[in-house]
């Protein structure tokens, strides 16, 4: 017998979807029967009371939660996020019901046993309910009391080798794509560099020393599955800088119609024939690809890495050897000046540990400027924009490029330096009006 | 209820007494299964059998095979355990999570991806729904990356996991098929803080507040720091002043302007005298055409196309057909290969409208700042 009616939230269990209302009761009936004997240390039915508060929000259609309070684990400004109930005699199961975040490990391969130590911790000390992931990608523990924190914590550290991930004003728990552990295009180790940097900058990611929220992003490749581009301050991006390897035997059996094109992604409909001129050669969007004698051609120099190509025929072309990162710096979404795309600050750099060229002539004195000169809340693609690229080129002493731009400014409107100027600024109106009078 | 505390071991009367900090996650290759540890940066190719299948072959001839499901983000300790119990019984004990929010189990021979489909398949909820759906590859509709909504937030305008469930029940098919020009990434953020990447997706379906602030001035200048609240709004509509209460007393609280509020909610995270919420304010914007994916052209924004729909519990049938829409129009008219705002780039915006039967409204027309003024037309090419 159920807590509370969820008239509502009842219709969200049929469909093929999975329904997390069935699961939200599924939880809410093992913990009553409790057929381990788990001695729960917060409340049983802290299920059925979330339940009951959501469908709340479903006949009203607003939250019930507040602001969060200044909650967290001693020593740490980030990790927690404090929640309360703004009906807890209503619902007293979850009056508290603070996420903890936990740094997930790098690539989200798991192993059962490591899974079934989070729940049983979660299980004990919480409610139970997780997300497998959170937006920014770490394990989200969902719904604990203030009390519970410290245990968790130490229990976490102690027993799971395990640490909380960012929030705040901190360095967010970085993220990575599957990359080389199982994609043939990752051209450099997502997961290696993802982890050597989140163990190198821990202090960064629990204790709050920025203006605002800072991510970093792993992709392996220009097609970007973790969007980067999109989403993180620093966004890694894998590229190469050689030549697209061909085998031709495989491209004349893509256009033989042998090989499925894209991996077969499109078997769901009859697109006819694979026609590698239509496909591949004119959707090019630099038109460095041909035909001659039946082999495909590539002019390399001219090629932009855009991977439709390799995307197409996975089988017959491959990612260049000289590989390594493009790092864009300021990504965003809207809050509050409307959503910015990354910029490419560095081209090309080698992804080689232990990461000193990355850490110390990208990382750090970016970092260093954006605390100096970061308001209160401004993300890095912010301040970029209000202090210009160029303030970034200088803050870095990268040189300028034109693959650091679309296309050059259309006003002459420069901040000429004075050092850029022959004989600097100082000059004498008495000298200038011998030859030019009032 | 709640039974007898149990120490961790912790002591908070000395909480620096054999603390552990520090240390991040734990390593990645702990948890790789044997095949991808042998053949890490040697995989030659890929190709996805069926939906939800795929094979990746390695260097050394070895393959693993990975059996996508959709999960939900939202997810309990019993069903975690079920899904742990599914590893160990097909995968040798491994699995791992997608960026979307999809469970991957790998297995390293052909002979055993039909038991495990199999098995996957079978297991479905007491409501009747699947609990492992095998799908989300190549050119269908993705699992929805999406934020909290009103199961944890405190700033939504509209719920996520709901219009999650409710979306995907409607795309399904979508899910298990890959008939669709492209890959479609379908996203959710319940307000336009966007803890999701929803500004680059293929479609995004967006909370939005409609109503300024609610001013709860007897409490404000005890709850907020008033200049932080005024500071933090990007429009300058907030200021400072004196506000007569029902009893006569003054107090010191924050006028609003409310033509200038663009109700974004950054006042409230300051705030929290300031509540948005509101059953008929809130609803959802329907944006189109983002892309994080550099292939054939740049990353691209999504655009609005719907600014406002209700929020109707429990199922957001206007939202979830405005959306089956789109992506039948999108399935019909686009190219191979051609993501929905190449599509609609190539077709021009106006027949995008046409097209997918959505009226065009001057809530449609950006007039927030700079950027603005180049969406704007400027040109004579345009179609009739």
């Amino acid at each position: 017998m159920a807590k509370h009616e969820t008239p509502l939230l009842d219709q969200l269990e049929s469909g093929p979807w999975p329904s997390f209302v069935s699961d939200l009761k599924q939880e809410a009936e093992s913990r009553a029967k409790n057929e381990k004997g788990v001695e729960y240390q917060i409340p049983v039915d802290v299920c059925e009371d979330l339940l009951g508060v959501l469908e709340l929000s479903f006949k009203h259609g607003r939250t019930h939660w507040k602001h969060g309070g200044i909650v967290g684990v001693f020593g740490y400004g980030g990790g927690v996020i404090g929640r309360y109930c703004d009906q807890p005699e209503m619902f007293p199961g979850v009056a508290h019901f603070h996420t903890m975040r936990v740094s997930q490990p790098a690539g989200k391969f798991y192993t059962a046993e490591y899974l079934r130590q989070l729940c049983d911790l979660w299980d004990r000390r919480g409610s139970g309910i997780t997300n497998m992931h959170g937006s920014t990608g770490d394990i989200i523990f969902l719904g604990t009391t203030t009390p519970q924190l410290e245990e968790i914590f130490w229990e976490l550290g102690h027993n799971l080798k395990q640490d909380l991930g960012g929030s705040g004003s901190n360095l967010r728990t970085p993220s990575d794509c599957v990359g080389q552990a199982r994609c043939e295009w990752a051209c450099f180790d997502t997961q290696a560099l993802c982890h050597d940097l989140t163990v190198e900058y821990q202090d960064e990611l629990h204790r709050p020393a920025f203006p605002y929220k800072f991510k970093f992003k792993f992709d392996g490749c220009p097609n970007c599955c973790v969007a980067s581009i999109a989403r993180a301050d620093l966004a890694f991006v894998g590229t190469w800088r050689d030549d697209i390897g061909i085998d031709q035997e495989a491209v004349a059996a893509y256009m033989g119609g042998e090989l499925p094109p894209n991996g077969g992604a499109h078997a769901g409909r009859d697109w006819g024939p694979f026609d590698i001129q239509k496909e591949v050669i004119d959707l090019c969007p630099t038109k460095c690809m041909w035909l001659e004698d039946g082999k495909l051609k590539i002019d390399n120099r001219e090629c932009t890495r855009c991977m439709h190509c390799i995307n197409v025929m996975p089988r017959a072309l491959r990612i260049g050897n000289d590989r390594g990162c493009s790092i864009l710096a300021g990504a965003k979404a809207p809050i509050l000046d409307g959503a910015q795309m990354g910029s490419l600050i560095v081209p090309f750099i080698k992804v080689e540990e232990p990461y000193d060229e990355i850490k110390e002539t990208v990382i750090e004195p970016i970092w260093d400027w954006w605390m100096e000169e970061g308001k209160n809340r401004e993300r890095l693609g912010e301040l970029m924009k209000r202090q210009g690229f160029q303030k970034l080129l200088e803050v870095t002493g990268f040189k300028p490029d034109p693959r650091m731009v679309q296309e050059p400014r259309t006003n002459p409107y420069i901040f000429w330096k004075e050092e850029e100027v022959e004989g600097g600024f100082d000059r004498d109106i008495n000298e200038f009006r011998k030859h030019h009078l009032r | 209820m709640t039974m007898a505390f149990i120490s961790s071991g912790y002591n908070p009367a000395k909480p620096m007494e054999n603390r552990i900090t520090d240390i991040g996650p734990r390593h990645f290759e702990e948890f790789y299964p044997p095949v991808i540890k042998k053949n890490k940066g040697k995989w030659l190719y890929h190709e996805i059998l069926e939906p939800g299948v795929l094979v990746h072959v390695a260097e050394s001839g070895d393959e693993v095979y990975t059996v996508r499901v959709g999960g939900c983000r939202i997810m309990s300790v019993t069903h975690i355990r079920e899904i742990c119990e599914i590893a160990d019984k097909h995968c040798d004990g491994h699995l791992r999570f997608t960026t979307r929010n999809n469970i991957e189990f790998m297995v390293d021979s052909k002979e055993k991806v039909e038991p495990l489909k199999k098995d996957l398949a079978s297991r479905k909820f007491d409501g009747g729904s699947f609990k492992f759906p095998i799908g989300g590859t190549g050119a269908g509709v993705t699992n929805i990356v999406h934020t909290q909504g009103w199961i944890h937030c405190h700033t939504p305008a509209t719920d996520a996991s709901g219009p999650v469930k409710a979306t995907m029940d409607v795309l399904f098919d979508d899910f298990q098929n890959m008939r669709l020009p492209a890959q479609m990434r379908v996203s959710l953020a319940c307000c336009l803080n966007m803890c999701g990447a929803v500004h680059c997706s293929d479609i995004a379906i967006l909370g939005y507040h409609r109503k300024p602030p609610l001013m709860d001035h007897e409490y404000l200048d005890k709850m907020c720091e008033i200049p932080l609240a005024i500071a933090s709004c990007p429009t300058a509509a907030l200021k400072p002043g004196k506000v007569e209460l029902e009893d006569g007393t003054k107090v010191k609280s924050i006028i609003v302007n409310e033509p200038r509020c663009m109700f974004c909610g950054n006042c409230y995270t300051m705030c929290p005298s300031m509540p948005l919420a509101d059953d008929v304010g809130d609803g959802i914007v329907i944006m189109v055409g983002g892309k994080v994916s550099n292939r054939i052209s740049a990353p691209k924004f999504s655009k609005v196309v719907v600014a406002f729909l209700p929020n109707e519990m429990p199922r957001w049938p206007q939202t979830t057909d405005c959306i089956k829409k789109i992506i039948e129009a999108y399935a019909a008219g686009a190219n191979k290969y051609e993501r929905v705002g190449e599509w609609a780039e190539r077709i021009g915006w106006e027949r995008f409208f046409e097209k997918c039967e959505l009226e065009f409204t001057h809530h449609l027309i950006d007039d927030f700042r700079d950027p603005a003024y180049s969406t704007w037309r400027q040109t004579t090419q345009f179609k009739f």
